[in-house]
């Protein structure tokens, strides 16, 4: 055995060390011809991974810019589209010229659904890649796991996604909304117009926990009551017991932060025990289009979301994000929130890149403050401040076809405020 | 009283449902110790099966027929299954029998890939299945008690289920030289069944009754990539707890589980729940490592 054993590890040995001259081989032909990694976006990850990393990235009238979505795992199911959006437009932008004269090159990488794995993929876009900036990430699991790494070596993030706020790193910025901008205008328009009774349900993990407690928070101080509080393991399927605790408890509202396949679960079995949208309110805020297209439209209707674009959302910039979206990827594809923030990232930094006249984090950060763009949801400016993007929170109600029908909007965009400092009542939630 | 009403109910369905994903891991790892780690993807096929039976409808049959394709999705999600379970046995689970932590490899890389399948022909979001309208509403019992006719439909479904395999296993030739292979190979052999064809057809079957929980749990829950993941653990549970082998068992296990589920979740919370049911399942097998119904075999030792 000892012997075989040996013998073994001497030709594992020896094949790595094969494989790795192979691999700086490849790196070396990248560096001599950069003309070799082409510019078009290319569908596989793996393709783009692999030998087309030339040391000095930005040369040859490209740059180069990471986007890091899991293409696999559960997570696949919300983050593609996402991806298909900045991929759009980067595609639009180097129609128009590129950015500062040179074409946009994405990496793409995928994150698989492990956080690690989103940490270790950043690390290989920023030192290996040198990759302008990043575009990624969905779960708030992910974007934490990202974070230092974005802070240690000095990238840049965006990321696309409405998530629980508390955070602000000068690495990141949001183009999704923080929670005084969805959920909190929410939790004040449900009170004025469905009732105080309020019901909450989430799954498990740091997102629906955070928004709870701040919910609990703001309900106490606007005279509301919680009649309940429930969280589900990610994955969870049946919600019998959860609805006839629902039903036990009479609420007037049920405050859903379910994600992922439990939303599935949640509204087919609602509506299998007789409930519909006429009997109790529930709003959802992880349900949007892409969401409703697979629960079931019929399920769902009459339902109610909040967030900041829908694809029924009226502007000029809207009709042809869409008609370019569905040109591009099918007609049966829809657009939604997360979708539309992150071809908003895209944009944002482009134009913050033009004004800082450099593709160096540091200048673009500096520039990016009070950077405006017409986007598909209306027009969004950056907050320098914070990073975030002031953003109109909408509030819509699901319809048959699985569109979504805006029944209030707040007017005006909203300042960012993800550590709430502007509300009395969240003081010491932050801690 | 309703309210204990509903909950028993709830519990006797979430165990119908448990014994539905269960009842073919209970053949193929009960029976043929295959660690089939893929087990919730064969759920997936069916799920999608059903899906495509949808489609086909909607797109090309009349829409006063669109109620009659739910019995033949569950047809087509067994035939679907059954194929890609025979294909798999013949072309790689064949070559692991008896050396399981191969085959749990093995299996978990297969279920991985039928994953990325799936989610290359059918795109990485969830699916929307629109379930029959004669499956729509419920049975109201009394004042606030409803059954909704889906659940009924699931308990009815696995009861189906259950007699065909017991009247299968125990009651038919085939079933008779199927049991004779699991528990003396070599003797079966030397009295002229072909072991190889039982082992494969023994493992479709169980892949063939995946699929038909998945185009029943397409009633309730998503159709996805990714859903096998969601029951694969449960599904072990039941059977282990059930005792490896017995199909009383996997059903005793099935009710057992899903009773605790019910009230644990009812007195805490889900999460909880989950936690509880878990250990008491821990220190059960600590006290009976067989699970409830043992079998006494020499073969099994």
């Amino acid at each position: 055995m000892g012997r075989g054993w040996l013998k073994g590890s001497v030709i594992l040995i020896a094949l790595g060390m094969v494989l790795a001259a192979c691999g700086s081989n490849n790196n070396n032909q990248g560096a001599a011809s950069p003309s070799a990694s082409s510019p078009t976006p290319s569908a596989s990850p793996s393709e783009s991974a692999s030998g087309e990393a030339s040391p000095a990235a930005n040369d040859g009238g490209t740059v180069k810019v990471g986007v890091l979505h899991s293409l696999s795992g559960t997570m696949a199911i919300s983050e593609v589209s996402v991806k298909d959006a900045e991929l759009l437009a980067i595609d639009e932008i180097n129609a128009k010229g590129g950015v500062l004269g040179k074409k946009i090159e994405p990496v793409i990488e995928d994150g698989a659904s492990d956080w690690p794995t989103f940490a270790e993929k950043a690390r290989k876009l920023i030192s290996e890649d040198k990759v302008a900036t990043v575009f990624g990430g969905w779960t708030s699991a992910s974007r934490k796991a990202m974070l230092p790494v974005f802070e240690e070596l000095k990238g840049l993030l965006w990321y696309p996604v409405q998530y629980e706020g508390m955070e602000s790193s000068p690495n990141i910025f949001y183009t999704g909304a923080t929670t005084n901008q969805q959920i909190v205008p929410a939790v004040d328009w449900l009170l004025e117009n469905k009732g105080k009774k309020f019901y909450l349900l989430g799954s498990d993990y740091v997102f629906p926990q955070t928004a709870n407690k701040i919910i609990k928070a703001q309900l106490k101080a606007k005279g509301g009551e919680l009649v309940g509080e429930e969280y589900t393991p990610l994955g969870h399927t049946d919600y019998s017991t959860i609805i006839a605790k629902i039903q036990a408890a009479k609420p007037d509202v049920v405050f859903n932060t379910l994600n992922g396949d439990s939303n599935v679960a949640f509204f087919k079995q609602l509506k299998d025990a007789g409930i519909t949208s006429k009997d109790l309110t529930t709003l959802s805020v992880s349900i949007a289009e892409e969401e409703a297209r697979g629960i079931g439209p019929d399920i769902l209707q009459g339902h109610l979301v909040a967030w900041n674009y829908y694809q029924t959302t009226d502007t000029p910039e809207n009709k042809t994000f869409v008609e370019n979206y569905k040109k591009k990827y099918g007609s049966d594809r829809v657009t939604d929130d997360p979708i539309e923030a992150g071809y908003v990232a895209v944009y944002l930094w482009a134009a913050a890149v033009e004004k800082a006249g450099s593709f160096d984090v540091d200048k673009v950060k500096a520039a990016a403050k009070g950077v405006e763009f017409n986007a598909p949801e209306g027009k969004v400016t950056i907050d320098g401040d914070n990073q975030h993007i002031l953003k109109t929170v909408r509030i819509g109600e699901l319809q048959a076809d699985g569109m979504i029908k805006e029944l209030w909007n707040s007017g005006s965009p909203v300042v960012p405020d993800p550590y709430l400092k502007t509300y009395d009542w969240a003081a010491g939630l932050s801690k | 009283m309703a309210l204990w009403l509903t909950q028993l109910f709830n519990g006797l369905s979430v165990s119908s449902i448990l014994l539905l994903i269960a009842l073919g891991l209970a053949i193929t790892f009960g029976l043929m110790r295959v660690i089939n780690m893929a087990h919730g993807e064969f759920i997936m096929i069916g799920a999608y099966a059903a899906y495509l039976m949808q489609k086909i409808f909607q797109d090309s049959l009349p829409g006063s027929w669109f109620g009659a394709y739910f019995p033949l999705a569950i047809v087509f999600s067994f035939v679907l299954a059954f194929t890609i379970g025979y294909l798999l046995e013949t072309t790689l689970i064949r070559f692991l029998y008896g050396r399981p932590l191969d085959s749990l490899l093995a299996t978990w890389g297969v279920g991985l890939v039928l994953q990325q399948l799936a989610r290359s022909i059918f795109g990485a979001p969830n699916v929307g299945v629109t379930s029959p309208s004669w499956l729509d509403g419920g049975l109201r019992v009394m004042t606030g008690v409803v059954f909704p006719y889906k659940r009924l439909f699931i308990i009815g479904l696995v009861i189906l289920c259950l007699l065909a395999m017991y009247f299968y296993i125990y009651r038919s030739n085939p079933g008779r030289r199927m049991q004779a292979v699991m528990q003396n190979r070599d003797m079966a052999a030397c009295l002229g069944i072909s072991t190889r064809r039982v082992d494969s057809t023994t493992f479709a079957i169980g892949s063939g009754i995946a699929g038909i929980a998945g185009c029943a749990l397409t009633l309730i829950g998503p159709i996805g990539p990714t859903i096998g993941t969601n029951y694969i653990i449960d599904a072990f549970m039941v059977v282990v707890l059930g005792g490896v082998g017995k199909l009383a068992g996997t059903l005793v296990g099935a009710l057992g589980i899903g009773m605790l589920n019910m009230l644990f979740e009812w007195w805490t919370t889900a999460s909880l729940g989950k936690v509880l049911v878990f250990l008491c399942i821990v220190a059960f097998l600590q006290w009976k490592p067989m699970g409830l119904f043992a079998v006494r075999s020499r073969s099994l030792d």
